[in-house]
């Protein structure tokens, strides 16, 4: 049994709406789309056009830089439209799904005779591969490395973010197949961390840790950082841990289903519960006609790290929850001045540190003007890890790579900085300046 | 508020890029964000956000100075002979001025470099403008004011590029500027008490204030209870221990100001003190002075609640916190007690120390670093 790996800083921001443990299916949606945007340092070009017929499995576009990562469709049908932005930017790609989803058949591999290529092969055929997020950068795995350990997170502290153990719950063969699957792409171990207040895993295989703390304890990247911190020049490897069920499953059957719970919360919900769904479903369908406030935010993710998505968007592939709060595009006079008893701040020059029970109604408004950092003491405390944001952040600003390798760039993606921007009084847009500083580093790699 | 925010829509255009008197966007905006938490959302990272901004925090600072500016309006009527209500307006109208001085210049450049940069109006000014008349003699000449005013903060402030760039703290760089550029009207035995002649206010009164008189005699005439309360000459809002220490309170409380520093700050002058009585050298410590002295005469307690705590220009790391605090409060009493020529010595020890933070705050971060750099090796 291992010991319990306790954290003391971080946060915990409780907010209304919080989904209810029941589980119900989602109404099938018309239209799915797959989104280049919930990948990291992907550029897409595409293998299909309007029109084309694709199975559940079956490529629509690749990563121009690495061709053999395919991203694959989650549904069956046509393929309704390719949504572009600015410089042609491909966006989504939208598949207006068939009635019964026809799924793409892969040859079945025997794990125990197969070699770790031809599971390799078989991921990136089936698109599953992008699941393999690399840190450091936080990008999809470069299927030609080998990497020192591979971690999965099996819980999730963001605000509002759903419970894997309810999530998961019916899911433990093909989680422990999942898993199965992990220990034969890495030479060193797969690290399983899970919540000390949660029910401990019972996978076989894995390293178990076990972690008490505020949010972000149940970040992978600060649960590497406890148990065996990424060094200049290692690569390790880090998935989901819904995303190692749905692995799982395509090894058991050989078909990409890519079925996964998902919380749908916030207080713009009317009825918060976790649904069943298919990746990438149109938000109409689990939404429509069930939020309580129409001027709303729909955010594909937790409200730290999640993309607004919008009421006609689509649910991003990777997404584990959806999260509804108000926009927030009201004047408030003299707001800076005011007691704000339905506010939420970590400083004491408001109350909300006298109710700690109390669970808050917040929205968008970002509640201040940007300014240069003042209070510079106050990010250590929202990042348990031995790192120094405020000066990794000022060495991303200045482009300082040396600086940003010492002061531990490696071990960070945007997620685990969350919580000092949501704290900053400066509203300094941290988690923005965070990724162009990884940009770089990963421009200067090449 | 809706009439009131139609009529701010309706000038706005006005002073909007472009328009009429767009050159005096960043004047307008200052105004507008001060009246209206403005409707701007979340576009990049965490869509919320806490609701703290930095105008909450820098009027936070500002509440925890009243106790101070109160008790200093008191005390001044007081140490010209006045009682009561009297001894209060009569301290009142004498700071007013300065207040009002010490606002306008700072906040006319604050504004006009705003303008000419395209930024928004940063709020550092609400507490500098407040602190730099009352750490200043009673008697300074308004125009003292202004000049050490605009001082601080084009020198201090503005060529670093603003609040949250500036290596020294404005108000104690205003300080020290007028007290070493005019040096005969700032020092002697009359700068303490006010000249004014109105209410009813004796003639002109002159002395050493308590820590001159320490360092010179060994003793003072107020007891060290006067010493506490306040009831001692000195600059406008230093003298009361007490009221600083209802401000500490407050900011301690809303964690505005760091506890790291604070009392690293009372730590290190105290060890600093102790050290001397042991070894019975010193100006004040041969002189049988009682170390706890130290934090209740001059500007120690003042500097260490209201300018070692300022985030900017203090260390920026926690470690680097109690390093440099430790050392602010042990230079300012080693000033004190070796050079009794100038005993005051807290605002020296400040800058010395604001200019140190960057160093003390490389050697931890380094520290850091190195620690990473170690763990490659062990791992190899």
């Amino acid at each position: 049994m291992s010991k319990i790996i306790k954290l003391c800083k971080g946060l915990d921001i409780r907010l209304q709406g919080e989904a209810a443990m029941t589980i119900v299916n989602a109404p099938k949606a018309s239209e799915y789309a797959v989104s280049p945007l919930d990948f990291e340092g992907v550029t897409p070009k595409m293998l299909v056009k309007v029109g084309d017929k694709v199975e559940a499995g079956s490529p629509l576009f690749f990563d121009k830089k690495r061709p053999e990562i395919l991203f694959t469709s989650p549904v069956s049908g046509e393929v309704a439209a390719v949504n572009r932005g600015e410089k042609r930017k491909i966006l989504s790609v939208v598949v207006a799904a068939d009635a019964e989803i026809a799924y793409k058949q892969f040859s079945s591999l025997d794990l125990v005779k197969a070699s770790r290529e031809q599971i390799i092969d078989l991921l990136l055929e089936s698109g599953l591969w992008t699941m393999f997020i690399q840190r450091p950068y936080g990008v999809v795995a470069n299927p030609s490395d080998k990497p020192k350990a591979i971690f999965v997170s099996a819980f999730d502290s963001a605000p509002l973010a759903p419970n894997y153990d309810v999530a998961l719950a019916s899911s433990q063969l093909a989680l422990q197949k999942g898993f199965d699957v992990l220990r034969r792409l890495t030479d060193g171990k797969v690290h399983l961390s899970y919540n000390a207040q949660g029910q401990k895993p019972e996978i076989e295989g894995v390293e178990l840790h076990a972690f008490e703390g505020k949010h972000p304890a149940g970040n992978v990247g600060v649960q590497i950082h406890h148990i065996d911190p990424i060094n200049k020049g290692e690569k390790v490897w880090t998935l989901n841990i819904q995303d190692v069920a749905i692995i799982g499953r395509f090894f058991l059957t050989g078909k990409v289903d890519m079925e996964r719970v998902i919380a749908v919360a916030g207080s713009c919900v009317a009825e918060p519960k976790y649904y069943r769904v298919v990746a990438g479903a149109s938000i109409e369908s689990i939404l429509g006609g069930k939020l309580s406030n129409e001027h709303a935010r729909v955010i594909s993710g937790n409200v730290l790290t999640g993309r607004n998505v919008g009421k006609e968007g689509f649910l991003g592939v990777n997404a584990n929850q959806i999260t509804v709060i108000p926009e927030g595009d009201e004047y408030e006079l003299l707001g800076w001045a005011m007691p704000r008893f339905k506010k939420f701040s970590v400083s004491r020059a408001y109350f909300s540190w006298l109710m700690p029970w109390k669970k808050y109604n917040l929205d968008t408004n970002l509640n201040g003007g940007e300014r240069a950092f003042v209070m510079n003491d106050l990010y250590e405390k929202y990042l348990p890890m031995d790192i120094y944001p405020m000066h990794l952040v000022k060495a991303c600003l200045a482009n300082d790579l040396d600086k940003m390798e010492n002061l531990g760039i490696y071990e960070v993606v945007e997620e685990d900085l969350a919580l000092c921007e949501f704290v900053c009084p400066s509203k300094i847009e941290i988690q923005q300046i965070l990724r162009n500083g990884i940009n770089t580093m990963i421009k200067e790699e090449e | 508020m809706k009439a009131l925010r139609n009529i701010v829509d309706k000038i706005k255009p006005t002073f909007s890029k472009g328009g009429k008197l767009g050159f005096l966007h960043s004047t307008f905006d200052a105004f507008e964000t001060f009246l209206f938490v403005p409707n701007t959302t979340t576009q990049h990272g965490a869509h919320v956000r806490d609701c703290n901004d930095i105008k909450r925090t820098m009027i936070t600072v500002v509440v925890a100075l009243i106790p101070c500016l109160l008790f200093g309006c008191y005390n001044t009527g007081l140490q010209v002979g006045l009682e009561g209500w009297l001894a209060f307006a009569y301290g009142l109208v004498r700071i007013l001025p300065m207040i009002a001085v010490s606002y306008i210049v700072g906040l006319g450049i604050e504004f006009t470099v705003a303008q000419w940069r395209g930024h928004e109006v940063n709020e550092g000014f609400l507490v500098s403008g407040l602190l730099i008349p009352l750490v200043m003699p009673v008697s300074t000449p308004l125009w003292m004011v202004g000049i050490g005013t605009a001082f601080a903060v084009i020198f201090g402030k503005e060529i670093f590029g603003g609040t949250g760039m500036n290596v020294f703290n404005p108000a104690v760089l205003a300080r020290a500027f007028v007290f070493f550029a005019y040096t005969p009207q700032m020092s002697g035995e009359t700068v303490w008490y006010s000249t004014w002649k109105m209410f009813g206010a004796t003639d002109a009164q002159t002395g050493a204030t308590a820590l001159e008189q320490l360092a010179s005699k060994g003793e003072m005439q107020w007891s060290a209870l006067d010493a506490f309360l306040g009831f001692i000459p000195g600059s406008f809002g230093e003298t009361s221990t007490l009221a600083i220490l209802i401000g500490a309170a407050i900011l301690l409380y809303t964690g505005v100001a760091s506890w790291k520093t604070m009392v690293s700050v009372f730590v290190g002058g105290l060890a600093m003190a102790y050290t001397f009585s042991l070894c019975g050298v010193g100006a004040l410590s041969s002189q049988g002075v009682e170390p706890y002295m130290h934090l209740l005469v001059g500007g120690f307690a003042f500097g260490a609640v209201f300018m070692a705590t300022d985030p900017v220009t203090s260390a920026q790391t926690s470690t680097g916190k109690y390093i440099v605090g430790f050392l602010t409060g042990a230079i300012a009493i080693l000033i004190r007690e070796v050079n009794p020529a100038y005993p005051e010595g807290m605002m020296l020890s400040i800058l010395f120390m604001n200019a140190l933070a960057p160093l003390v705050d490389y050697f931890v971060v380094e520290a850091n670093i190195r620690r990473r750099k170690n763990r490659v090796k062990i791992a190899k």
